[in-house]
């Protein structure tokens, strides 16, 4: 929705295309309407929770990641070595 | 008796707006006989069913309107948005209250204290903390008169909209896309203002005193002669303000046991005339013949609740051109079923009259119908011809019993002089009696332009409401940022237009108005065609998702893609 139309409003630089942007967020968000204050409590609560998602992200999923493959692995893969050791 | 008549008893009115429909097809044995039948059940997924002509014998020329649904993404953001500032709206309300912040509104005193809340309901919270923060956009004081093009008054807010202050500087030669000079008789020189000029010489500005004691002049009598005539009825009344002639006539013509059929998008000034008069009101969905019938046929069919008497008088009220929506009343299919059901119809043409139809006699002359057709025809001044007031026209015993019973007749101070000359020469003017092709050239001007600004709004991809032939011309704008941003960046450019949200339009369903004049020309236009499409680009407003039609094929493609 953002992108299609974009390409009819020439830009000369980066710059002003992510200004664009900031303005659209501005608009669809309904923070263009509020004070300056109130703005960057929004932005503060957004952006610190998108931090927070990205930081517990990083930090929780390989461990989940690691654990799921370990437990898939245990069911489907085949016996594990030890076993045999205490066979032997 | 059938299950509705019993449900009514037990519930009274409350229950028959919302649950008629589904009663009256619970009769069965009434159904068959509908004048207009669902002409079929499959509705194409994106429009809302009115690009079709249910009755396509009754109308003379195609009847095209339009009203694209809303993209769900585009809905689902402005919900958000709304959202997000009624949370900012509570945290504001929160600091108000404890006087973290100052309140700069009316609220309850000390000694008010546990009495009931008076700035408690959701329009309060709205008009203080989403309607304050893009306040700037309405109401701008005007310095000249309001013709293509005005000057505005400069002004500031330095809190936020809460106070303004004037610069002292003018914003000159602002295009006008917002007033209702369809005609462009909002003039300050020309055959008009003379005329106008003559008549303050000669009669002065004001009255002083109402019609049936010592202002009944001349002219007023002239006035009201020449409007029957441009309308082609028997007789006709003037009235000072065009509200009252709404709100105060209504009630003269029904009361207690009558039943007003009145259009969910009627004006508000029709709203209060049939609250006022005490009769029974039900409401019929906009412009749908199905459910205006439905309701036609549950009111002679089960009378009035209760006692099941027959209604004394059906009165349907409709308006012309819808102001917010653009589209027209379909008024052959709506005089048909008045004359099979025998009901009356109030007609009132704010918006239409000059503005549509070949000779600029409003909808009745654009359908071609005659119009002792229609019971009493209702219309302003205000608009087309550049005046103030407002007329009903119809037949002689009609008049005549206005004039005695009328509030807006007996109490009100009768019209200024230079206003009633006004209306005279315009409407001469429109009637070509004053010897010139004038009017005919403005009716022309003004049906080119509306068809040259719709379908080049139409081209550009923005969503726009109503009928091809409307003059006024509604643009979705959705969002409620954009309804401040669309003002500001449109005034940026030097383009005045008015922007319209709640409580005037359903929540979501926020918009730009454009009202075309005969006073544009095109290069005006075009300027403001351009500065639009600018802006709805940056702030992305082109929301239609309708195929465009071949470029080569121009206008007729487009006709027959919205007949199909």
């Amino acid at each position: 929705m953002i992108c299609e139309p974009a390409c009819r409003m020439n830009f000369k630089n980066l710059r002003e295309y992510l200004a664009w942007l900031y303005y659209q967020y501005l608009l669809i968000t309904g923070i263009y309407v509020l004070e300056p204050w109130e703005k960057s409590i929004f932005n503060s609560i957004l952006f610190s929770a998108i931090a927070m998602v990205i930081y517990t992200s990083y930090v929780f999923v390989p461990i989940h990641v690691r654990l799921a493959l370990e437990f898939f692995s245990g069911i489907f893969g085949g016996q594990p070595e030890s076993t045999m050791a205490l066979m032997n | 008796m059938t299950e509705s008549s019993a449900n009514k008893l037990l519930n009274g009115d409350a229950c028959h707006r919302t649950a008629n429909g589904r009663k009256a097809s619970k009769n069965g044995f009434v159904k068959n006989h509908c004048l207009f039948q669902q002409p079929h059940k499959y509705r194409r997924p994106r429009e809302k069913n009115q690009n079709v002509t249910h009755n396509s014998s009754l109308y003379k020329k195609p009847f095209s309107e339009s009203f694209e649904e809303t993209p769900l993404l585009v809905a689902v953001l402005t919900y958000m948005g709304y959202g997000i500032l009624t949370i900012f709206g509570y945290l504001r309300d929160f600091l108000r209250h404890w006087n973290i912040e100052k309140c700069h509104v009316a609220r309850e005193r000390d000694e008010q204290k546990d009495f009931v809340p008076l700035y408690q309901d959701f329009e309060n919270f709205y008009t203080r903390n989403l309607y304050m923060r893009i306040r700037d956009n309405w109401n701008r004081p005007i310095c000249s008169v309001p013709g293509a093009k005005m000057d505005l008054v400069e002004r500031v807010s330095h809190d936020y909209n809460w106070t303004f202050e004037h610069t002292g500087k003018v914003v000159k030669d602002v295009i006008n896309m917002g007033s209702y000079n369809y005609l462009g008789f909002a003039e300050n020189t020309g055959t008009c203002a003379d005329a106008a000029i003559e008549a303050t010489q000669a009669y002065g500005v004001g009255v002083g005193s109402t019609r049936c004691e010592m202002g009944n002049l001349d002219i007023h009598e002239e006035m009201e002669q020449l409007v029957a005539r441009f309308l082609g009825v028997e007789s006709s009344m003037a009235f000072g303000m065009g509200f009252a002639t709404n709100s105060m006539n209504i009630p003269a013509l029904t009361g207690k046991g009558c039943l007003i059929l009145s259009d969910e998008l009627n004006h508000a000034s029709l709203v209060l005339g049939a609250r006022l008069s005490a009769s029974t009101i039900r409401v019929f969905k906009h412009n749908n013949m199905q459910s205006l019938e439905k309701l036609l046929r549950d009111a002679i069919v089960h009378g009035q609740p209760r006692t099941h008497r027959p209604w004394k008088k059906i009165l349907i009220v409709v308006e012309g051109i819808y102001s917010m929506e653009g589209s027209i009343v379909r008024l052959p299919e709506i005089i048909a079923l008045k004359k099979r059901y025998k009901a009356y119809l109030y007609l009132d043409e704010a918006h239409s009259i000059g503005a549509l139809g070949p000779n600029g006699r409003g909808v009745v002359d654009y359908f071609g119908l005659d119009p002792k057709d229609v019971d009493i025809m209702m219309g302003t001044f205000t608009k087309s011809f550049g005046a103030a007031g407002g007329y009903i026209g119809g037949k002689k015993e009609l008049i005549d019993y206005l004039r005695r019973h009328s509030h807006s007749a007996l109490y009100a101070t009768s019209m200024s002089p230079p206003v009633a000359q006004q209306i005279i020469t315009s409407m001469k003017i429109i009637m070509g009696e004053d010897g010139t092709t004038l009017g005919a050239d403005r009716l022309r001007q003004l049906s080119e332009n509306t068809t040259y600004f719709r379908r080049k709004l139409r081209e550009m991809g923005f969503i726009i409401y109503g009928n091809d032939d409307s003059p006024v011309v509604p643009m979705m704008l959705y969002m409620p940022a954009k309804i401040g941003a669309f003002g500001r960046e449109m005034l940026k450019r030097n383009i005045g237009t008015v922007v319209v949200g709640f409580p005037a339009t359903p929540i979501i369903e926020s918009r730009a108005r454009f009202c075309v004049s005969a006073a544009h020309t095109r290069e005006t236009l075009n300027t403001a065609l351009e500065a639009i499409s600018e802006v709805g680009d940056l702030l992305q407003l082109k929301y239609s998702r309708r195929e465009q039609p071949l470029p080569s094929l121009g206008w007729m493609s487009e006709e027959s893609l919205l007949q199909d």
